[in-house]
Parts: C-alpha cells; sequence; structure tokens
C-alpha cells in the first residue's frame, strides 16, 4: 500500500513554479529521498505532504487522505521535522515533548512517560529542565527529532535533518533514524547531502527546478547516469578548463569545475597513467568511486553544494 | 474541476475537517504553561499603561478642568469622565499588539504556529486559542483597572462592573480583525500602519475630551470608528446611566465581532497556510 500518492503535484508562488506537476508514490516502510539543491522544491513539497502549504494544482494523497481537506486527520500519524528547528523557546526540554504532545490530543498519563523515554532516545534526560536556547545545535535538532515522534508516527518527514551539524552529531541521528526504520517507520528525506541520501535511503527522486530529473535506488542511478569511478585531476584555476578538450579521448565524459576537471571512466587508475604519460602533470590527483553528487552533476551539469 | 469546486465551497462540515481537531484547549494549556514560567512581567506591565495615564492626565490635567459634564448630564471629575475611556482604549490596545504583532512574530520568527501547525491542530485551533489568550489577558487588565478607579471613588454605579464583560467584547472585535488584518501583511513596515491608524483613534474618540469640540462633519466620521462606541458605552456603564444611544454601541460592536470572527476565519488559510 502507498503511504503517499502524488499526481502532478504543483505549487506556482507568484513569480516562481516551485513544485512542477510532480509525480511520485512511497511505500509503507520505505526510506524516500528528495535530493537537489536549496531551491529545487523538496521543503515545499514535504510542506504540502503536512497540509501546511497548499497546492497550486495535482493531487495528492497520505494514508488515503487529501492533507488540505483533512490536514487535521492526517498530520495525526505524521511526525515532521522541519528544516530549521522551531522549538519553543517559552519552554524548557521536557515541556516542548509534552506539550507538543497535548497539540495530538494525547493524555498527560500517556506523554509523562513518553516525554522520558524520548528524551532518553535523544541523550538528552540531563537536560530535561534545560531553557531550549541553551542546548547546542545538536542537541535541538535531535530534541526536535524526538519531538516528531511523541505521536508514534508511521510516517516521519525529515526535511534536511543533519544541515549544520558536525559530523559526529550526524552520525548520532542517521543511527536513531536507522533505528526508527527498523522498526518499520516510513522516512521521507530531504538533503542535498549525497552521503546522507545514500546511508539513509531505499530509494531517491532527484529534484532540480522543481522538477524530477531522476528516480531510482542510489545504486541504480549511479550505476544508470555515471561511471564506476571517477578520476579527479587539478592542474590550477587557470589550465583546468583549458585541458578539457585535450582529455576527451581518455574519459568517458568530462565535467569542468571550476576548480578541478571531473573524469568518467571504469578505470580511473589507468586513465591517471595515461594522462601522465601524456605528459600532463596535475597538481593533484584523485580516483575514487561514483557517488550520487556525480550524478546530480551529469543530470543537471552544476553540483548540489553550490 | 469538480475537485475545485468543492475545495471552494465546502460545507460547514468539511470546513472544520481541513481546519480544526477540535484541540484550541491545548493551544490555551501552553499559554498558560507559558504565563506561569516566565511571563508574569509582561502582563503586570500591560497592566500599569492606563494607570498611569489616570495618574497624569486625570488627576494632574484633572486639577486644571474641574469637574466636566458625563453621561445624562451629570457633572463628574475630569478623572471619572476619562477613566472608562481609558479602559476601552487598553482593551483595544491589548487586543490589537496579541492579534497582530505577537502573531506576525510567532509565525514569521519564533515559527511557534509553524510547530503547532506539524501537529493534529489546525489553524481554527490556533487562532481560537491564542485568541482566548488575548482575552484572558485583557480580563485580567480590565479586572485590575476596574478595581484601580473604583477605589479611586470614579464609578458611581454597581453596573461599573459590566465594564469588565464589554472590555472583553471590545477586545474580542479588535482581536478578530486583527488577526485578518495580519494575513496581508508581509513585513515589519506593513505593520506600523496599524499604529498610525490607532494612535488618531485613541486622540480623537471622545476619550479626553467630548466629541463636541469638532466641528459636525468631523463628529459624524468618529462615530464611525470603533473606539468612539467602546468609549462612550464605558463612560455611560460607569455612571449607570443609558439611553437608546447604549444599545447602539453594544450592536455595533457586537456586529464587529461577529464580522471580525468571520473575516479573521475567512483568512485563516490565508494566514497560517501558504
Amino acid at each position: 500500500m502507498s503511504v503517499i500518492e502524488a499526481t502532478q503535484l504543483t505549487k506556482v508562488y507568484s513569480d516562481l513554479r516551485a513544485v512542477d506537476a510532480v509525480s511520485f508514490r512511497v511505500a509503507t516502510g520505505e526510506s524516500f529521498g528528495l535530493l537537489g539543491p536549496n531551491g529545487a522544491g523538496k521543503s515545499t513539497t514535504m510542506r504540502m505532504i503536512g497540509g501546511t502549504s497548499l497546492r497550486t494544482s495535482g493531487t495528492l494523497l497520505v494514508n488515503g487522505l487529501d492533507p488540505e481537506t483533512h490536514g487535521p486527520e492526517v498530520r495525526a500519524s505524521l511526525g515532521v521535522v522541519p528544516q530549521t528547528d522551531n522549538l519553543d523557546t517559552e519552554l524548557n526540554a521536557r515541556d516542548n515533548l509534552i506539550m507538543y504532545g497535548r497539540y495530538f490530543g494525547l493524555p498527560y498519563s500517556y506523554l509523562r512517560p513518553k516525554a522520558e523515554e524520548l528524551l532518553q532516545f535523544a541523550q538528552l534526560s540531563e537536560k530535561a529542565t534545560e531553557k531550549v536556547d541553551n542546548l547546542s545545535g545538536g542537541m535541538k535538532r535531535r530534541l526536535t527529532i524526538a519531538r516528531a515522534l511523541v505521536n508514534e508516527p508511521s510516517v516521519l518527514l525529515l526535511d534536511e535533518p543533519t544541515t549544520g551539524l558536525d559530523p559526529q552529531a550526524r552520525h548520532i541521528l542517521w543511527d536513531r533514524l536507522f533505528r526508527l526504520k527498523e522498526q518499520g517507520v516510513t522516512l521521507i528525506v530531504t538533503t542535498h547531502f549525497m552521503d546522507e541520501a545514500e546511508q539513509l535511503c531505499d530509494r531517491l527522486l532527484v529534484m532540480d527546478h522543481g522538477q524530477i530529473v531522476a528516480e531510482g535506488s542510489p545504486a541504480a542511478l549511479i550505476q544508470q547516469y555515471s561511471t564506476r569511478e571517477v578520476l579527479e585531476l587539478r592542474f590550477g584555476s587557470d589550465r583546468n578548463v583549458a585541458l578539457v578538450e585535450r582529455l576527451r579521448g581518455y574519459a568517458d565524459s568530462i565535467e569542468a569545475l571550476p576548480d578541478r576537471l571531473l573524469l568518467y571512466t571504469a578505470d580511473g587508475e589507468a586513465v591517471l597513467a595515461r594522462v601522465r604519460a601524456d605528459g600532463l602533470d596535475p597538481v593533484t590527483s584523485l580516483v575514487r568511486r561514483a557517488s550520487l553528487e556525480d550524478v546530480f552533476l551529469r543530470l543537471t551539469g552544476r553540483s548540489l553544494i553550490d | 474541476m469538480t475537485t475545485k469546486l468543492i475545495r471552494i465551497r465546502p460545507g460547514v462540515g468539511a470546513w472544520m475537517a481541513a481546519n480544526s481537531s477540535g484541540n484550541a484547549g491545548a493551544v490555551i494549556g501552553r499559554g498558560f504553561k507559558v504565563i506561569r514560567n516566565q511571563n508574569w512581567m509582561i502582563i503586570v506591565s500591560g497592566f500599569f499603561e492606563p494607570v498611569f495615564y489616570l495618574l497624569s492626565m486625570g488627576i494632574g490635567l484633572g486639577a486644571l478642568i474641574g469637574t466636566v459634564t458625563g453621561p445624562g448630564g451629570h457633572q463628574i471629575s475630569y478623572a471619572a469622565y476619562i477613566a472608562p475611556a481609558l479602559l476601552a482604549t487598553s482593551a483595544m490596545n491589548g487586543a490589537i499588539y496579541d492579534s497582530t504583532w505577537n502573531v506576525f512574530f510567532k509565525l514569521r520568527f519564533a515559527k511557534l504556529y509553524e510547530g503547532m501547525l506539524a501537529t493534529s491542530l489546525g489553524p481554527l485551533d490556533v487562532a481560537a486559542g491564542e485568541i482566548f489568550m488575548a482575552l484572558f489577558r485583557g480580563f485580567l487588565y480590565a479586572v485590575g483597572f476596574t478595581v484601580v478607579i473604583a477605589s479611586m471613588g470614579l464609578t458611581t454605579s454597581w453596573w461599573a462592573l459590566a465594564m469588565i464583560p464589554v472590555a472583553l467584547l471590545i477586545a474580542l472585535g479588535f482581536a478578530a480583525i486583527g488577526m485578518a488584518l495580519t494575513s496581508y501583511f508581509t513585513t515589519f513596515q506593513q505593520m506600523d500602519w496599524i499604529n498610525i491608524a490607532l494612535l488618531p483613534m485613541f486622540m480623537f474618540s471622545a476619550t479626553l475630551f467630548p466629541i463636541e469640540a469638532f466641528p459636525e462633519v468631523m463628529q459624524w466620521f468618529i462615530m464611525t470608528l470603533p473606539l468612539w462606541h467602546g468609549v462612550e458605552l464605558m463612560r455611560q456603564l460607569s455612571v449607570g446611566h443609558w439611553d437608546a444611544s447604549t444599545a447602539v454601541h453594544l450592536t455595533y460592536f457586537v456586529a464587529m465581532s461577529v464580522l471580525g470572527v468571520a473575516f479573521a476565519t475567512r483568512r485563516l488559510r490565508t494566514l497560517f497556510l501558504r
């Protein structure tokens, strides 16, 4: 059964087609990712799923209901983690969880023990009575995620869950999200981090300018849109572009970025050896496995993080 | 096309399903929790504003003026003349502040409503809960100020107690319209227009001197403004005098509240769902 069915979903702001005729389905228990740069329409899509942004046209069903006409009922089974934390700064950490549960109409008898359980889940038990403003960025993010779980949602919407977090905090978060996935919670994640998408998502929608440019599992997308390996060469910013033509025959394709050239090939080391043998001497060179970043670059000609 | 029509003209039940879970009580619960935690100072400071006006204008200026003609032609002290007007003004100011600046800030900067609207709460629950909290605050101010002026001997009738529910009615009318207007604003500069409208209304609505001071055309204009009706109504209650105009003033505010709530309800989705 589909948790989400979007057909020709469109959102037009006065001067911008933020989401442009997007259609997709998400199955129960799936980890589904929306990958794209800032302004691709990911957050707007998330808000329409929660019924807090009204669509311009198209149809959308969440657990079989239209969030625009049944917002409260739809959201009763959703957990929403917004892009920027919107914790209640006038309440402490514990009361943030309890009050949020009250908004779902849940009784205190359920919420008091639930709040302790969630504080523990978020590793914030010692910070229970701390004002939200006194928490670090990573703690606020974990509290926001814990808060989204207070109603035991079957679908969790995570909008850029780890943006702005340090690597350690990100890994703690990914671990927590992975546990939820194991419990059968459907995850819908927007991100512009390819490693995050690869870690968390079974299936991805690559978005750009409000439209879907590709869809598939991370591995399938890489296989379809990229070669197995990538050779990164730096010749210095003046020479990079000038050498593109000369290197054309060495790889399946070449992308020229301002600071480096990317050569797509099945065997990076072999190409590097031929480049060196040809008398070209890059300042630095790197052979790596292709990633979703490369998929996006190939599809749009631009990198994910501007 | 059919689905579009259904979305534009839903029945009451369908509209409620889209905009409410009937849980405004949770928003009110949050409001009281916040007051208990920290906000007593804000409430106390709001209480003193009309008291300071009363002391400086009523006692200070009143010493120069002496007595003036109040409702029904009775001679009353200048302080007794302006005290009910200050209560009406304070009800207006409090309601407008809570429904415009406060709503705008919580919507755009604190993102409080964004969090609430990610739950089962609908925009109607949030609006109703917040208007209730604004009225509760107005109730505290009205009780406090009425006690102050009664203990100063500025009321001459038990009917003055009715000023408290009337202050709430005035507040409801202004709060509902204020919230509806906030749905049109996108910047703080636009919010300033509200103050530009409120200050002259306070100065000219027969708050500090009788409306007869103005030429007749201007009197007619002032009589269309809500604050004038609030001021006159309060003044009549404070001395327990009425005539046909009392009913007009009351009707004005009942109508303003009904229309204001309808207006705010219409703008609700524009305000909260973008």
